[in-house]
């Protein structure tokens, strides 16, 4: 009896330590801009019995798993006026970010390709412009506005006021066409 | 053990310049310089004289108390007799202890209340505003004016003319900062939508330097600014040339320093005005160089510290939101001909 309460208590405090990862600053940057180092498929369909062949650098886990960095990548979203096109996830005369229609992949790999070379109608590179670590904090932060990520690593709603909840937290906007979103659909988010 | 005794010597007389620490006079609200910081700084000198005074009384009235010997009428007489002369000069003398404290107290409430009535009397009366808004971990001054051209934005360093009032709203755009400069004035704190004034009034020129009050994360220790009273005539030549374009680029390093900027992410956050370099995120940087520190008082303003802040921000200030930009070496070189160019 002793024996198992002191392993339960134990396997909580176990459980309390694996908590500490999702805070961890690293605030040390890659030298060079990587870049190259992610093969994406920006298409599922490939010829053949098998999916695309892709290469990833796994640095998702670094950047999805951390809680500093998605703060810091919604904190980028705006400074960076991702919100201009995007407004906060819901779409404007960009697409909508948070709901389940990904044109050019959903992976985080596909979204930092997307936001490092830029892509057709509209999306501007910023490859050079944007040193990699951001964009992909910027990208984690995306994944985090449809819900894709862990809640316990998604950011809260900011600090002003806001008769929202966090983006991450909504329900997701209704999937529109790409690029095309319907002033009507804007309204129920 | 003689090596022990020897450590702890050794500790002694490394830590005693320690406390000498507290008498640089570079930031610290005992070497008042503005009509506010003055005042509170009489008042403290004030309270803390009498209040010691007071103490030394009554230290010197309980010893006094505790060394008397009872007299033999007063060891013969029965516990609960009543003496009228000794209880008559106790009487008298309680009673003006108790009429002394009231009127000290009285007297005290009324010096604190005409001290902030000197706080609030510059109020109204400015010659000059400027908004200053926090961000993690840096200061934007903005220079109004009711003449639009006139308007410019710095960062980190505030030049107020001397003699003058001068009002200082404060902002902030993440977390609740607080802006001191002890030598001038008082805290007041930037709260996110919210907006604080704060007056300051320089007496001497000089520089005094400023540092956030309120624990705002990471380099909150690394958030300084610093307050340049000027005399008339120097700070209106200053603003001038504050107001004017950054100049352009001279000789060949600096003007591919300037392509760089352009090029690269330092445009995307920061603004030179008179080039395409608007973003609003970070500093403005249009006469970064005239400025005496970098990175909101880190460093001392110069080449070097410019090319090290530059090469890698994360080492000298971890966590600041300045990434680092991968430049090559006669990039890092042209980028930094370029800003330290910008008078």
């Amino acid at each position: 009896m002793m024996r198992s309460a002191a392993s339960t208590v134990l396997l909580a405090a176990l459980l309390l330590t694996s908590g500490c990862e999702r805070e961890k600053r690293e605030f040390k940057s890659e030298r060079a801009e990587s870049g190259d180092r992610d093969e994406v498929a920006l298409s599922s369909l490939s010829p053949g019995a098998t999916p695309p062949q892709v290469a990833t650098s796994g640095r998702a886990a670094t950047f999805e798993g951390n809680a500093y960095h998605v703060a810091q990548g919604k904190r980028l979203f705006t400074w960076f006026n991702c919100n201009g096109c995007h407004a906060m996830g819901g779409g404007d005369s960009g697409p909508p970010l948070m709901d389940d229609k990904w044109i050019y992949g959903g992976t985080i790999e596909n979204i930092v390709a997307t936001i490092r070379e830029g892509r057709p109608n509209g999306m501007p590179s910023f490859r050079g412009k944007i040193p990699d670590d951001q964009i992909w904090e910027i990208a984690a932060f995306v994944r985090s506005m449809g819900g894709n990520l862990s809640k316990n690593v998604a950011p809260q709603r900011n600090d002003d006021l806001n008769p929202f909840p966090a983006e991450n937290r909504r329900p997701p906007s209704p999937p529109t066409t790409g690029g095309q979103p319907l002033p009507a659909s804007r309204g129920t988010q | 053990m003689s090596g022990r005794a020897g450590n702890v010597r050794f500790v002694l007389v490394v830590s005693a310049p320690l406390g000498l620490t507290a008498c640089n006079v570079w930031q610290s609200a005992l070497d008042a310089h503005g009509q506010s910081a003055e005042a509170v700084l009489r008042q403290f000198y004030g309270f803390t004289a009498l209040s010691a005074g007071i103490w030394l009384l009554v230290i010197f009235a309980m010893i006094g108390a505790l060394r008397r010997r009872r007299s033999l009428a007063e060891r013969l007489a029965a516990p609960l007799e009543r003496r009228s002369r000794p209880e008559a000069f106790a009487t008298i003398a309680v009673s003006t202890a108790i009429g002394l404290t009231a009127a000290i107290l009285i007297g005290l409430t009324t010096w604190s209340f005409m001290t902030g009535r000197t706080l609030a009397s510059l109020r109204g009366r400015e010659t000059l505003t400027l908004l200053v808004t926090g961000d993690q971990w840096w200061w934007q001054v903005r220079y109004e004016d009711s003449q639009a051209n006139r308007t410019f934005t710095t960062a980190n360093e505030i030049h107020i003319p001397v003699g003058q009032p001068v009002k200082v709203k404060l902002e902030s755009n993440d977390v609740i900062h607080s802006f001191w400069v002890p030598s001038l004035a008082g805290k007041e704190d930037l709260i996110p939508g919210h907006q604080n004034e704060i007056y300051l009034k320089a007496e001497r020129p000089g520089v005094y330097r400023g540092q956030c009050a309120e624990f705002c994360g990471y380099q909150h220790a690394h958030m300084s600014f610093l307050v340049v009273a000027d005399e008339i005539p120097d700070f209106e030549a200053w603003r001038s040339r504050q107001v004017a374009t950054a100049a352009s680029p001279t000789g060949e390093e600096a003007a591919a320093g300037q392509r760089v900027f352009l090029s690269r992410g330092c445009s995307i956050c920061h603004t030179v005005r008179g080039t395409p370099a608007g973003g609003k995120v970070g500093p403005d940087l249009t006469h970064v160089a005239s400025r005496k520190t970098v990175a909101a008082g880190t460093l001392p303003l110069s080449r070097g510290s410019l090319a090290a802040w530059i090469a890698d921000p994360q080492a000298i200030k971890p966590g600041t939101n300045m990434p680092r930009v991968a430049l090559d070496p006669d990039e890092l070189n042209a980028v930094v001909a370029y800003v330290a160019g910008l008078q």
